[in-house]
């Protein structure tokens, strides 16, 4: 406690002698300093110096306003606010304090958690932003706030302005209909339109957070002592969304919560149609934990739900009736997608205002009301002239000419910010998935020879004793025998059938998937992208997620970030019950054969076999059964097998 | 600078065995302070008039001391750093101070000490600590934010541009601690003191500048520690008896023509004074607001005639009045 204490003097004091030794000197001697205080000073002189390289000035051509960004990737990926893109659209242009002006493409957007990715262009050495631990931060730590407020950095000298961190885990209502800032930190640091999308940094040089929101009431739109910041955690959440080029959005559990009296999150109302619903969650169950955080509060519970994107799907304890249930939760979209659009249409901020006198435009704020709590109060501002113009262009001058290495970039595409980046995503998905097992160590087959193509997989049940397992899947036909019983599956359809009935055959859809998007790549597989990152079952590292929708059935690849691995593909029928989800357990990388399949449904696994041979073999050597089955015999299988596997699955018997 | 190197000084001593760190969390003792720092609701909500404050605790009994203000026009709801929720009552103010002191049911409370001497000086780093604008709800912690007393002075030298009753010497501050919300808020000195409590919003009347300013805690104390003692409680003494209506005082007989009484709880402002009552010969004046009866809160003038009917009709009558920024002891002689 001595310490902080002294330390808090220590950091005052210096900036106090810094002025000091600024002021004309009649000695000749320079004032000495402690070498206790020459630490505290350099160490702040550092950090400032480590972080400044990284603040980016966005401006908005044509003089229609701007903010501040920061760049976290060699390749100029940055962050900055929503708002702060909106009024440029897809090209802006930054400035950075190694004096150079970089054009900038938007990448992804997040209006309701008012982030932005854009990605700075003509170099691959950025300067990048370390990322600290927001959820570390805590009340009273030292921070600063790099960025461009009132845009004053016309010579790309960024300002930096130092305070503390006045409050952790804040909650700010959303203002408008779309910004949410949850669980975001609040300082006295001087924050100013301008700073919108810049980074807070802890007394480090650590990225705590991207600036983007501030309290301004009756004293105009000037800083008042309070700004906001969003946490740097809820940013790497949303970072894998952002870069697949959408237009994404926020999770929301399906159900509505209040706090007990006496403590508790207690749920208040649910839809049945959640995940959480069928997870066990209902009416009077209380919420103890999520994503790995405890909540007492409904406030708590907000705060991590804003901080997680639409449909992550992570862990969560809940308590009811006396039972402490642990479980995994799929999140539901706060908007549905035309929903989100259409109030993002509302929600962007009036278009620039038009110059009131030459020279001044410059000067004007961001053009972001949005990043005001008060918007309908604000005192008259003089630099806030009445009359706007069209967006991103000033009346009487030509359009924004977009320079060609950003169009090089730029694809649009409805509900898309750039689509660009989903297929550079989606083309890193094929390349990895067919490098890796089982087509890695096929030779390039010629598109005639690969529809002849099948899957041979032979096995055994995990049960004792095991039962011998053969999996046949080609292109329009695909059976699966355990035992003395064997599921064909002829039609499509009936591959919605065996998931939506929760049938062991539901690994078939998922390995036909597989093998047709192998062999088709994502432009003929049907509606593909890149979703973007989530845990697998609750766990970090966050998977990249490969979405393909063909037909009535929508399927999603996960693969491992650092190897690209495919380590489970989920097969959704109906968007209301739980998917088939086929995990693949491998001993080794990529390339070698995966030890063991296992398929789940809901938390509940229903089959596992350990895999002896996956071969690729022409169609025409697989043995079909001559008695055609009908895959809905499946039902005596699951039956079967769920003595040796799990034995709570409460959805419905399937007939047989 | 012979002040800061002085001080300088006293850091290095302090220092010279500690591993200073770029980092340099200000932790436990800004929690302390947190914990000591209450939310206020009460009257308010409408437009620029916010229905909450601050307050922080002052004694392990629950007495909370806090900003005199409309907030306390009702009875408010206190809530603890740790979420607790409590009605509270208020057991005393000092309208010259605009000082309120509060009480809620609870023991143990963790509380500041109100030292004797100031605790800062000009150029001392301070941290406040308040629920400004309302960001703080439940069980979250108030707001800290750090900056330094600028100066020591009294705002009586410039009577008329700030619209306060209180005379005495004010901490100017350089953060921009004094927003909505934040009366009654706590500032602290680098040992974890109290140094002084938040004022109201003030705003220079000539030049529009909003001024950042703490009341010394030294100031307060001894009015804090005579209202928690009870020597000095505006609470109605319940127990006096009323006598009858023939020889007690009232309103028509003192001279005073209050305002219309249309509401539940009336502000007992005067109307008019009768020529030659005891009213005028004290000197009273229409717009005058009669706070305190004989030393007792007058929160209606349903509350100011019931005190009357208390006072036997030979005896004087103490009034405490507010005219516009002016705190007034009045003693009206029958």
């Amino acid at each position: 406690m001595i310490n902080a204490k002294t330390r808090y003097r220590c950091g005052l004091f210096s900036l106090g002698i810094a002025m000091l030794s600024c002021s004309p000197s009649n000695g000749a001697d320079p004032i000495k300093l402690d070498p206790a205080l020459e630490r505290v000073e350099s160490s702040r002189i550092e950090s400032v110096a480590r972080a400044v390289p990284s603040a980016v000035s966005v401006f908005v051509p044509g003089g229609g306003g701007g903010g501040s960004g920061v760049t976290i990737s060699p390749e100029g990926y940055a962050l900055t606010n929503f708002h702060v893109t909106s009024p440029a659209g897809s090209f802006m242009r930054c400035g950075m304090s190694d004096g150079n002006v970089y054009d900038a493409v938007i990448v992804g957007i997040d209006p309701v958690g008012d982030l932005a990715m854009i990605r700075l262009l003509g170099r691959s050495d950025f300067p990048k932003a370390e990322f600290g631990d927001s959820r570390a931060a805590v009340a009273g730590d030292w921070c600063m706030v790099i960025g461009n407020p009132f845009l004053l950095a016309t010579n790309l000298k960024p300002t930096v302005t130092y305070g503390i961190l006045s409050g952790v885990g804040r909650y700010q209502y959303p203002s408008g209909t779309l910004l949410e800032y949850g669980d975001c930190l609040q300082t006295d640091a001087s924050v100013n339109p301008g700073n919108s999308g810049g980074p807070i940094y802890d007394a480090a040089g650590k990225l705590l957070g991207i600036v983007g929101r501030c309290s301004f009431e009756k004293r105009g739109r000037v800083n008042v002592g309070v700004g906001y910041a969003i946490s740097i955690n809820q940013a790497k959440n949303f970072l894998g969304y952002l870069r697949s080029g959408r237009i994404v959005d926020h999770a929301t559990l399906g159900a509505t919560v209040s706090t007990e009296p006496e403590g508790g999150v207690v749920v208040s109302n649910i839809l049945e149609s959640s995940d959480a619903y069928r997870r066990g969650l209902r009416y009077g169950s209380e919420i103890l934990e999520i994503d790995g955080r405890v909540v007492q509060t409904a406030n708590d519970l907000q705060n991590v739900m804003a901080t997680l994107p639409n449909g992550w799907r992570v862990k969560m304890s809940y308590r009811s009736e006396g039972n402490t249930v642990e479980t995994l939760v799929r999140m539901m979209g706060v908007h549905l997608e035309d929903e989100l659009l259409k109030k993002m249409a509302g929600a962007l901020p009036p278009p620039p205002p038009r110059p009131q006198q030459p020279g001044q435009e410059e000067k004007d704020s961001d053009q972001n009301d949005k990043d005001s709590e008060q918007d309908e109060k604000p005192e008259k501002n003089e630099n806030q002239p009445p009359q706007r113009g069209p967006r991103g262009q000033r009346p009487g001058k030509p359009p924004v000419k977009i320079p060609q290495q950003v169009k090089d970039q730029l694809v649009e595409r409805k509900g898309f910010a750039n689509y660009h980046f989903n297929l550079v995503e989606q083309n890193a998905f094929i390349d990895a998935l067919r490098s890796q097992f089982p087509a890695a160590d096929q030779p390039t087959q010629t598109s005639s020879t690969e529809k002849k193509k099948a899957w041979l997989i032979v096995g055994e049940t995990d049960q004792t004793p095991p039962q011998p397992v053969t999996i046949q899947v080609a292109a329009d036909k695909m059976s699966l025998q355990i035992g003395q019983k064997t599921l064909e599956i002829n039609k499509r359809n009936e591959m919605y059938d065996v998931v939506t009935d929760g049938t062991v055959a539901g690994l078939l859809p998922a390995l036909d998937a597989w093998r047709r998007m192998l062999s088709d790549g994502p432009r003929k597989f049907g509606e593909s992208y890149y979703l973007g990152t989530m845990p697998l079952g609750g766990e970090r590292p966050l998977r990249d997620v490969m979405v393909g929708i063909a037909g009535e059935l929508e399927v999603r690849w996960l693969s491992h970030p650092d190897t690209g691995a495919v380590e489970a593909i989920e097969v959704f029928a109906d968007r209301d019950e739980d998917p088939a989800e086929l995990w693949l357990l491998r001993e080794g990388d990529s390339q070698v054969m995966p030890t063991s399949l296992d398929l789940r449904y809901g938390i509940d696994s229903i089959l596992k076999i350990k895999i002896k041979s996956w071969e690729e073999v022409p169609a025409s050597d697989l043995q079909w059964s001559t008695e055609k089955k009908n895959a809905n015999n499946a039902g005596n299988i699951k039956r079967m097998n769920s003595v040796g596997a799990s034995e709570n699955t409460n959805r419905p018997e399937v007939k047989s | 600078m012979n002040r800061l190197a002085a001080i300088t000084l006293t850091v290095l001593l302090a220092t010279s065995v500690s591993d200073l760190q770029a980092e340099a969390p200000l932790g436990t003792w800004v929690r302390d302070a947190q914990k000591c720092v209450v939310k206020i609701y009460g009257a308010g909500g409408l437009k620029g008039l916010e229905a909450y404050q601050s307050g922080f605790l002052v004694s392990p009994e629950g007495h909370i001391a806090t900003a005199w203000s409309y907030v306390l026009d009702v009875e408010p709801v206190v809530l603890l750093d740790d979420g607790r929720r409590f009605e509270s009552k208020i057991v005393g103010f000092e309208p010259s101070l605009e000082l309120a002191v509060l009480k809620i049911e609870a023991t143990d409370t963790p509380f500041f000490e109100l030292k004797e001497e100031p605790t800062v000086d000009w150029g001392d780093p301070v941290i406040a600590v308040s629920n400004l604008f309302n960001i703080a709800t439940g069980n979250e912690p108030a707001s800290v934010m750090q900056g330094t007393v600028a100066s020591v002075t009294d705002l009586n030298a410039r009577r008329g541009t700030f619209k306060t009753p209180y005379r005495g010497k004010v901490l100017i501050l350089d953060l921009i601690a004094n927003n909505p919300g934040a009366a009654g808020g706590a500032v602290i000195d680098s040992d974890g003191q109290l140094a002084g409590m938040l004022g109201k919003e003030l705003r220079d009347s000539t030049t529009g500048v909003w001024l950042n300013y703490a009341v010394p805690a030294n100031a307060l104390r001894t009015t804090i520690g005579d209202i928690i003692a009870g020597r000095k409680t505006t609470v109605i003494d319940s127990a006096t008896a009323t006598l009858p209506r023939k020889d007690s005082h009232n309103p028509t007989a003192l001279g005073l023509v209050m305002v219309p009484d249309v509401l539940e709880t009336t502000p007992s402002y005067i109307d008019t004074v009768s020529t030659g009552s005891p009213a005028a010969r004290a000197s009273l004046r229409p717009d005058d607001l009669i706070l305190l009866v004989n030393g007792q809160r007058v929160d209606s003038q349903r509350t100011l005639r019931s005190l009357l009917r208390t006072i036997d009709r030979r005896d004087n009558v103490e009034l405490t009045v507010q005219r516009d920024t002016q705190i007034l002891p009045v003693t009206l002689q029958p």
